[in-house]
């Protein structure tokens, strides 16, 4: 697993916003397009790509694209 | 004493007893009197149902119900019934674009077309007395609304709520009754999946009208007034309990 692939599957699930706004560091609870239903998306992308599942608590102890990536490479 | 609500010398079999609603239904229908024949697929959490029965006349099953060999020696075992509760479903939270064939069977097979056949069985082997009363546990989800990453239970539900029409029709002429209860959300095991947080529940919570979800007895009540005789002239119908949470 990439971090460079993951967040290109992350950026998948928004529509809006450009995807030039993400990176190891963006902090995606601050997007506007952020929602519970892109949260739900996030958890069956990771399902689906890389066989981890994903709590709510996983996305919401994580601040930053990358935190979420590291719960992801240690589970 | 007087109680148009009894269940005293009914049989009645419910499904999924080994916990939320269908724990909460089998304990208050032996509460009322039923004799209670209970199924569900965890032995440890089916016992301890079977132990907190009244009565001394209950039966239990252990039984995976898409399982056909499971399902068959049930029905040969089962007596006569008078009511029939079908509580024994789960839920899958996958957003629409996830959704895919195996998830989607899995939960039409469970939820929907394993009660059903059940039913058809058991009407086929002369197991349900003329004037019986089968009840369905469906849900706001799929006949009134439906949440995020909800599409495929919304359906398997929503078939409960068409299928319950058409057969509340062909069985009129045994007099069985077939209607659905449609709860709200139930404080039970169904949402700790972890996929939604503490705080996103306590937000939900906050869009019913009566400030919290219900309770699997509240759930149980209803379907023992559907059981009872109180209801010999309801049929096909639905019965919402669900803390007015589709008012808004």
């Amino acid at each position: 697993m990439e971090i460079k692939d993951f967040i290109n599957h992350f950026a998948d699930q928004f529509d809006e916003t450009d995807k030039s706004e993400f990176n190891p560091e963006t902090e995606f609870k601050t997007l506007d397009e952020w929602s519970s239903l892109i949260a739900l998306s996030v958890i069956a992308m990771v399902d689906e790509e890389y066989s981890v599942k994903l709590k709510g608590e996983d996305i919401r102890n994580s601040n930053t694209i990358s935190d979420l990536y590291n719960v992801i490479a240690s589970k | 004493m007087y109680n148009p609500f009894s269940l005293k010398d009914k049989t009645i079999f419910i499904t999924g007893a080994s916990s939320g609603i269908g724990r909460a239904v089998a304990i208050e229908c032996s509460k009322l009197g039923a004799d209670v024949i209970i199924s569900g697929r965890n032995p440890e959490r089916l016992q301890e149902t079977f132990d907190a029965l009244e009565g001394h006349n209950n039966k239990q099953f252990l039984a995976e119900l898409q399982n056909h060999e499971d399902v068959n020696s049930l029905i040969d075992q089962i007596p006569l019934l008078d009511g029939i509760v079908f509580c024994a479903g789960y839920t899958k939270t996958l957003p629409f674009q996830f959704i895919n064939e195996d998830e989607l069977n899995a939960i039409m097979r469970i939820n929907f077309i394993a009660p059903t056949l059940i039913a058809q069985s058991l009407l086929k082997k002369k197991k349900i007395k003329n004037g019986a009363s089968i009840v369905f546990i469906s849900s706001i989800s799929g006949m009134y609304i439906s949440f995020y990453g909800n599409s495929m239970y919304s359906a398997s539900k929503g078939a409960i709520n068409g299928m319950v029409k058409g057969m509340a029709l062909d069985l009129a002429n045994k007099n069985i009754r077939v209607n659905t209860v449609t709860p709200g959300m139930i404080q039970s095991n169904i949402i700790n999946t972890g996929i939604i947080t503490e705080e996103q529940i306590n937000a939900d919570i906050k869009k019913y009208p009566l400030k919290r979800y219900g309770n699997p007895n509240e759930v149980a009540y209803a379907v023992i007034y559907l059981l009872s005789d109180a209801t010999t002239w309801i049929t096909g119908s639905n019965l919402l309990i669900d803390g007015g949470y589709t008012l808004t």
